[in-house]
């Protein structure tokens, strides 16, 4: 190995006074090699973006300093160079891309411009020269008619088109070190897996280091060279990507990549001839935009001619992109959209012909988690009542109701005392356990699941994944479970249904569709899931 | 609650506002101890200086001008805070049916709103009273029409809002009616753009009470600081005390409010303010 491009030594990153700890880094020590991509690796709050963002000298606020260490860049130390040099690095020697494409770029400025305010504020290319480089770098990065998306403002372009079109941006003085802070975080699988093999070319054909700041350890596996894990603020471990990937030291790294649910299915459960208890027809939904005076409005069909079965004791996963139409389907089911067409039988009785006002019944045995831990409890009640509110509404003495949430609490894992508490005291974890005991407060036969671990942490995800299997085995749940996680479906479902543009394109057993997919469209979202070649190794504890 | 006045008090201006709120209400309660007569009756010679036998001096007639403050705080107060309640009430009626049900019903009131909003509020107002003869209750009437569309808009925006919000279609999926939803589910989680906008709203009626009673439209039968403007104009130059209280009040109150509603929302808000 030769000289490191870049060495940060003993960074510290203070906080301001009452926060609920002093530093965000403390004392994080790094080195990244020219020609190399090093992933930092952590859960939410451990400081790995601040650690990227220190580089840069982009803090979140004035609050949030930089209090001790050294960050070396070729002779220089970033933390005393100049202004003026600063933002002379940034852009043409270091650059930066960011989780959200959409945000990062300006929605008033085409991207051709965009990326031409980048060279004329670096360099001093004729104007002719600057729309050649661009056009170049646009079909470096893989953008289909470059001269088109030139000319196009980002609303106009997909998210992957936007994440190729900063990357070109980053890429566009060929910088020694690109930081890209969860790049591909906020993009559907299939694109994430086309956005990680570009940056990996490209970063071999220009030798950039990479520092790559991610919490998924399945896109490290894909692209690191080598791994730092970073948590509350200090540095666990650092090494070769073989050696962290598949013999971690630390405990903390060993119970992180214990979390990463495995691609392989689980056992199968003993199946079923269980009687069916839902199952739905032809059901339909379309969405119009445009209004009293559009001569046109738009159609999206978001839901189109889907059936499915689910058996009573089933755990049946719908799996797709965003705007496959799943969550549509999972809202239709539990009738908080109105279905245009199509038929839903909870055994038996077509829930969509009973009128609206005298759901209630059905609204029991059919209830929903989801996916926001934070948006799904209301700030203003206690937890107690906001679990014991649905009993109440539903019958229930409110004696018998209070002292059923202390069961419920106690089952999904929490103190019994928490009823006297409000939602703002918990983490996400914890809320969402709330959420699980409040969907079981009506003794539901069918928990529909939207997405109900996708705002987690790894490790958080697997203790609440892990509870609602037990749940569902010890209360015989039917369970329809939405993801766009191959690896969680793989984990919790015993039969899948892959969406793509409101169409089940496939539906099977778990084992069937993960060994032998039938579709071409399910065989591509396999092969997207990123760190597919890896097996975590099930390590103790 | 401690919290919250810790906040509201870090806002110096806030604090002053609501010392001579405190001041005003007071006024207003005190009034038929300090002055048991009818503000209307005439206790001595017209026109009479400032601490020459009476404190504000005496208008045109010979009534008391401190006595006429007095009283006319209790009534301005009065109509403000009567005429706000009513116009929320409508308005959070208004917008929060708007808001939760969308589609055509949401199409409907807000073109009743934006109809009502198109007319000048004041000459709205003035149109009304004389319609309906000048009192107290035409009055509240009046201000209450013309002001209950912005607090419709603004229910109406946080409404949409909070009713995609999960927690709502968590409630929605146990089977809880409408309007339970409205009333304990989402109207609490508005209340404090409601509160500040309210606030505010006192202030506005305030003015427009006095306007209105300036113009001779008021209550014949109350004592109110726009009347004794409106009353002591002509001899605004031979005796300019008869109109410089009652309007000194009118200033003093409404800037108050407005400080106090500054207040409350950056106490509601704190994150904004720390910016």
């Amino acid at each position: 190995m030769g000289s490191p491009i870049l060495e940060i030594r003993d960074l510290q990153v203070s906080l301001p006074a009452g926060s609920d700890r002093t530093h965000a880094v403390e004392g994080v020590s790094l080195r990244l090699e020219p020609n190399e991509i090093l992933c930092l690796v952590g859960e939410s709050g451990s400081g790995k973006s601040l650690t990227a963002r220190a580089i840069v000298g982009l803090m979140p606020s004035p609050h949030v300093r930089i209090s001790g260490g050294h960050i070396r860049f070729g002779d220089e130390d970033l933390r005393s160079v100049s202004a003026a040099r600063m933002r002379q690095i940034r852009g043409s020697e270091i650059s930066m891309i960011f989780q959200e494409p959409m945000t990062a770029l300006n929605p008033l400025m085409t991207i051709g411009n965009q990326i031409d305010e980048v060279i004329q504020v670096h360099t001093k290319l004729s104007r002719k020269q600057r729309v050649e480089r661009i056009v170049e770098l646009l079909r470096d990065v893989q953008l289909p008619d470059p001269a088109a998306i030139f000319g196009a403002y980002p609303h106009q372009l997909s998210g992957g088109q936007r994440q190729r079109a900063m990357i070109a941006m980053a890429l566009l003085l060929e910088p020694k070190i690109v930081i890209a802070d969860e790049p591909t975080t906020a993009l559907d699988v299939t694109t994430q897996a086309q956005i990680l093999s570009l940056l990996k070319t490209l970063q071999a054909k220009h030798h950039t280091g990479i520092l790559f700041i991610t919490h998924d350890f399945g896109v490290v596996a894909e692209i690191a060279d080598r791994i730092a894990v970073m948590r509350m603020g200090e540095l666990v471990e650092v090494g070769e990507a073989a050696q962290i990937l598949n013999a971690p030291q630390h405990p903390y790294t060993q119970s992180l990549i214990a979390a990463v649910p495995s691609l392989v299915p689980r056992k199968p459960r003993p199946a079923g001839d269980a009687p069916v208890l839902l199952e739905v027809q032809g059901l339909n939904k379309a969405y119009h935009s445009g209004g009293l005076f559009a001569r046109k409005g738009r159609n999206v069909r978001a839901v189109k001619d889907v059936a499915l079965k689910l058996r009573r004791g089933e755990t049946l996963g719908v799996v797709g992109e965003s705007g496959s139409g799943k969550s549509t389907m999972a809202r239709l089911i539990t009738r908080l959209t109105e279905a245009d067409g199509g038929q839903i039988r909870l055994d038996g009785t077509d829930i969509l012909a009973v009128p609206r006002k005298r759901m209630r019944p059905y609204r029991k045995r059919v209830q929903m988690v989801f996916q926001d831990p934070y948006a799904s409890l209301n700030p203003r009640y206690k937890v107690g009542r906001l679990i014991a509110e649905g009993m109440i509404i539903h019958g229930v003495e409110r004696r018998a109701a209070y002292e059923r949430v202390h069961e419920l609490l106690e089952l999904v894992g929490l103190d019994a005392r928490v009823a006297e508490r409000y939602p703002h005291e918990f983490s996400g974890g914890q809320r969402q356990r709330i959420g699980v005991a409040r969907a079981l407060a009506l003794d539901p036969e069918i928990l529909v699941a939207d997405e109900p671990v996708s705002a987690l942490d790894v490790s958080v995800q697997a203790q609440v994944l892990q509870l609602l299997a037990d749940i569902r085995d010890r209360l015989n749940l039917s369970m329809l479970f939405i993801t766009h996680d191959l690896r969680v479906a793989a984990q919790v479902c015993d039969s899948i249904a892959v969406m793509r543009r409101g169409e089940i394109v496939e539906f099977g057993p778990t084992e069937q569709v993960f060994a032998d997919p039938r579709h071409d469209y399910t065989r591509e979202l396999l092969d997207s899931v990123p760190g597919k070649g890896w097996n975590a190794p099930r390590l103790a504890g | 609650m401690k919290e919250f006045w810790k906040r509201f008090s870090r806002n110096r201006s806030a604090v002053a506002g609501l010392l001579i709120l405190i001041a005003v209400i007071l006024l207003a309660i005190l009034a038929p101890i300090l002055y048991p007569e009818d503000p209307f009756s005439l206790v001595g010679l017209p026109m009479v200086e400032p601490f020459e036998g009476f404190l504000l001096g005496t208008d045109i007639l010979g009534r008391n001008v401190a006595a006429g403050i007095a009283h006319g705080a209790k009534v301005s107060l009065l109509i403000g805070l009567f005429a706000t309640l009513v116009a929320m009430l409508i308005g959070i009626l208004i917008g929060a049916a708007a808001g939760y049900y969308g589609g055509w019903i949401d199409d409907a009131l807000m073109r009743l709103t934006e109809l009502f909003q198109t007319i000048p509020s004041f000459l709205f107002a003035i149109l009304l009273v004389a319609i309906m003869t000048p009192s107290i209750e035409s009055i509240v009437i009046a201000i209450a029409v013309v002001s209950w569309p912005t607090v419709a808009r603004l229910v109406r925006g946080e409404f949409l809002a909070l009713r995609k919000r999960e927690f709502v279609e968590a409630c929605v999926g146990v089977g809880m009616s409408d309007w339970r939803i409205i009333t304990l589910q989402i109207l609490p989680n508005c209340l404090s753009p409601i509160i500040v906008t309210g606030s505010l709203m006192v202030a506005t009626a305030i003015l427009i009470e006095s306007g209105l009673s300036f113009l001779g439209l008021g209550d014949p039968n109350v004592m109110s600081w726009g009347f004794m403007v409106g009353a002591g104009r002509t001899v605004l130059r031979s005796a300019w005390w008869v109109c410089a209280f009652p309007g000194i009040a009118i200033l003093l109150t409404v800037l108050a409010i407005n400080l106090v509603g500054e207040g409350l929302n950056d106490a509601f808000n704190p994150r904004l303010r720390n910016r």
